[in-house]
């Protein structure tokens, strides 16, 4: 028991590092990817003495930047519920990680350890639940600030989030109906197996429809663009329009951190998590042999290296589709989304029941 | 008329305002700037909102206000010409060029041949730079902050060639009246084709990332829609008044300078909506693109061939003097002079400059080497004396990127204008703004604003 919970201590400590760092370098991963695309150089004058490592001092010099400047709360505003929802955003955006294996069960000696901070049986509802919790941050900065934009944008992002989460599980329905279980640990090793005898059986063939559904209603549920209407910051400003220091820098930080979690689960439900095509635990495996002998912790690194590639690239395509694309509009996202994901990703639940029960006979 | 029953003989409305008719709903008062993204700093829209449907539209305008017409009655003529740089500050070249063609049309004085080439060129490049501001910053106000960039780079090469020419990338005060301020530097046909062909690539980067994405069309057809009627009705010119499909333009239909020679087309719209300005401004960049070309290829010579006192040699006089073997002469002789001063020299001097001593300083080598150029300079710039035109009133009107900028000039014969009063194509825009507001969304007003491209300078004063 005991063992159990200092390895799951040390796995949520490991999992929370890692995602508010890479959610800090990914605000220098924007700023260099915007420029590449935009043929600029980027963020790179924040120094540390002659140092300016490619600019990679900048998320330091926001942290530090955010933390001294004035904790404003509008004079009218609600100064409890105020300061509650940076908080409540960012915590549900975190604590979603628990239920995220980022890797297959490493032994050390007679202990077994999953790697994974919560191994919940019920991974993928738990994390719908915490994601639709984040909404309750945004809707409350909204209400709380008692100004016009910051209610336009809580109300924009409420109708938003609400919206994009029926499709979002309606996607995910169909992948629990293939690999018959909620549990993603379980998800991801039934990935493991091969279609055809060589094709990786990686959620994204299996549903190739649903995930497009998901990705489109995962970048909703972020709110980047082109999804960015709570925010629009050349229309309403945004829900955030009263919040400054810290306060904001936490909006600004859960937006990062819901963007490596839509990564993280469009790798762990799509494309096959810490999976690696052909290895298995002892090695490479071709038409049932053993090609390539390894050793354990060996394939285990390897299958964490897998997921943070899977993850990393998930995160650059995101950042593509933000500095390509326009915002819609309000009642376009609307349309979009009830009119056209919702009744597609009904159908795709649908065709996937249908062949799932042909091929059951 | 109330703006909200003008606005009820407009056609189009969208269906989110039917269905919040049907229910009870509470009116919000949203107060869109002066300080928002999106409005520039310069301008307050007072709105009634009916959740995010606009009902009521109020414009307030006057926070530039400069009292750009006051002042100009308090300097000379020649001391007005740094302050149009600030009216169109995104083309400040082209109302340069519409305040000096306004005296000049007092004074009665013809300008050359190249220095109307000249004024061409630069208004068109003028008019490609504001082009390319407007459309990348509505598209960056609708999310694609990539497009934005890509103009503003495109921007960025006209702009080293205005530099280059002028000596500054904004306030510019690049004409004189009866000529220029110099002439164009060595080379400069060459730089400017190859930067006219960068930023043909950058529009068509633009055209495969816009015009044809889903989002962006979604975002502009059929918004922000002005009928032609009342497009007329206000007055508007421009883009804005072309995009309905009327195809008024100063230049084809009251032909300046050299514009009657040239080959270009007036692009019109269907709508008069977003899509269809957004549509009339890349083509008209097309179009400024190929008038610069023409202009390059027509322009008499640079700097001509000028005897020892500096005039320009008639052909048959040159003859004359080359078969007596005198040629030596005749060789093109430059001063060398200060770079503030660099195409102001005797060389190139009459090639741009009228012929007319009243109006125009004389080449830098006479006020610093004679007194007759000596006394004409002081003449022009001393305290009491000036440029002085002959009593009454014009109009000139130019094509400027938003529209029809006029300049209604006034003298009493003094050397101080009685009155200058410019007519500012964004003015009449923001005043039938209201229009393509009402009835559509907040998110709506931010593209529609954008592509009213309004210039707080030129609106304000």
């Amino acid at each position: 028991m005991l063992e159990h919970v200092i390895s799951s201590t040390i796995l949520s400590g490991i999992m929370i590092f890692n995602v508010i760092n890479l959610a800090a370098l990914h605000t220098w991963l924007e700023r260099k990817q915007s420029a590449v695309m935009q043929d600029r150089i980027g963020a790179n004058r924040a120094h540390i003495g002659p140092f300016r490592l490619l600019g990679l001092f900048h998320p330091l010099a926001d942290a530090i930047k955010m933390f001294f400047k004035e904790d404003f709360v509008p004079p009218s505003g609600h100064r409890v519920l105020h300061t509650l929802a940076p908080f409540l955003s960012m915590v549900f955006a975190l604590i979603t990680f628990a239920a995220i294996p980022f890797g297959d069960v490493l032994r050390i000696g007679d202990m077994e350890i999953g790697l994974q901070p919560a191994n919940l049986n019920i991974g993928v509802l738990y994390i719908l639940a915490m994601l639709s919790m984040v909404v309750y941050g945004v809707v409350l900065a909204g209400y709380s600030s008692n100004n016009n934009y910051a209610f336009l944008g809580g109300l924009r992002a409420s109708a938003q989030m609400i919206s994009y989460e029926v499709t979002l599980g309606l996607t995910i329905m169909g992948l629990v109906m293939i690999y018959g279980t909620l549990n993603l640990q379980e998800m991801i090793r039934w990935q493991g197996r091969l279609l055809f005898g060589f094709l990786p059986a990686w959620g994204v063939f299996m549903q190739p429809l649903g995930f497009l559904l998901f990705l489109a209603a995962g970048i909703a549920e972020t709110k980047r663009i082109p999804y960015d209407i709570p925010e629009a910051e050349s229309e309403i400003i945004g829900y955030f329009t009263e919040y400054s220091g810290m306060k904001f820098g936490m909006y600004f930080f859960t937006d990062y951190v819901e963007t490596i979690l839509l990564a993280c689960m469009s790798t762990a439900l799509f494309f096959g998590g810490w999976q690696v095509p052909f290895l298995r635990s002892g090695g490479f495996h071709w038409g049932g042999t053993l090609v390539l002998g390894l050793p354990h912790l060996l394939v285990t690194l390897m299958q964490i290296g897998s997921f943070t590639a899977k993850v990393l690239a998930f995160c650059w395509f995101f950042m593509l589709i933000r500095w390509t694309l326009p915002r819609f509009r309000y009642d376009q996202l609307m349309k979009v989304g009830w009119k056209m994901m919702l009744p597609l990703s009904l159908a795709n639940l649908l065709a996937t029941a249908v062949i799932l029960v042909m091929v059951g006979n | 008329m109330d703006i909200t029953e003008l606005n009820k003989t407009e056609g189009v409305r969208d269906t989110a305002t039917r269905e919040a008719d049907a229910l009870e709903t509470k009116e919000m008062m949203l107060n869109m700037g002066p300080s928002h993204p999106a409005m520039h700093g310069i301008i307050r829209l007072i709105l009634k909102l009916d959740g995010e449907v606009v009902k009521d539209c109020e414009v307030h305008i006057g926070y530039l206000h400069r009292a750009f017409e006051k002042m100009c009655e308090e300097g000379g003529y020649l001391q007005v010409i740094p302050y149009t740089d600030r009216l169109n500050y995104v083309s400040p070249l082209i109302n340069n060029v519409g305040y000096c063609m306004a005296v000049e049309k007092l004074f009665g004085i013809k300008t050359t041949e190249r220095c109307d080439y000249i004024r061409v060129i630069m208004s068109e490049l003028s008019r490609i730079t504001d082009h390319l501001t407007c459309v990348g910053a509505s598209a960056m106000e609708v999310g694609a902050f990539t497009v934005f960039l890509y103009m503003i780079k495109a921007r960025e090469y006209l702009w080293e060639l205005i530099e280059e020419v002028t000596g500054a990338r904004l306030t510019i005060s690049y004409t004189r009246v009866g000529g220029l301020k110099s002439d164009l530097p060595a080379g400069f046909a060459e730089k400017c084709r190859t930067r006219l062909k960068e930023v043909r690539k950058v529009n068509q980067e633009v055209h495969t990332l816009l015009t044809k994405n889903r989002i962006f069309i979604d975002r502009m057809k059929g918004i922000g829609t002005i009928s032609q009627e009342d497009a007329v009705a206000y007055s508007v010119t421009g883009p804005f008044l072309r995009a309905t499909g009327v195809d008024y333009d100063v230049r084809k239909d009251n032909p300046y300078l050299i514009y009657n020679r040239l080959d270009f087309d007036v692009p019109v719209g269907e709508y008069g909506d977003n899509f269809d300005r957004y549509l009339v401004r890349m083509e008209e960049m097309e179009q400024s693109i190929r008038i610069v070309e023409q202009c390059l290829d027509q322009m008499p010579k640079g700097p001509v061939a000028v005897d020892m006192e500096g005039r320009a040699i008639p052909a048959e006089f040159m003859v004359d003097e080359a078969k007596m073997g005198r040629t030596g002469g005749l060789l093109e002789v430059q001063a060398v002079v200060d770079p503030t001063l660099e195409g102001g020299t005797r060389a190139n001097f009459n090639a741009v400059q009228t012929e007319e001593k009243r109006a125009i300083l004389p080449p830098k080598e006479d006020t610093y080497g004679n007194i007759e150029g000596l006394m004409q300079h002081f003449k022009l710039v001393m305290y009491g004396h000036g440029i002085r035109p002959p009593k009454g009133d014009t109009y000139q009107a130019v094509e400027g990127a938003n529209g029809e900028l006029g300049f209604y000039i006034v003298s009493d014969g003094t050397d101080r204008p009685y009155r200058v009063r410019v007519r500012p194509p964004c003015f009449t825009i923001l005043a039938a703004f209201p229009l393509t507001c009402i009835g559509w969304t907040v998110s709506d007003i931010i593209p529609t604003f954008g592509s009213v491209n309004m210039i707080g300078g030129e609106l304000d004063r």
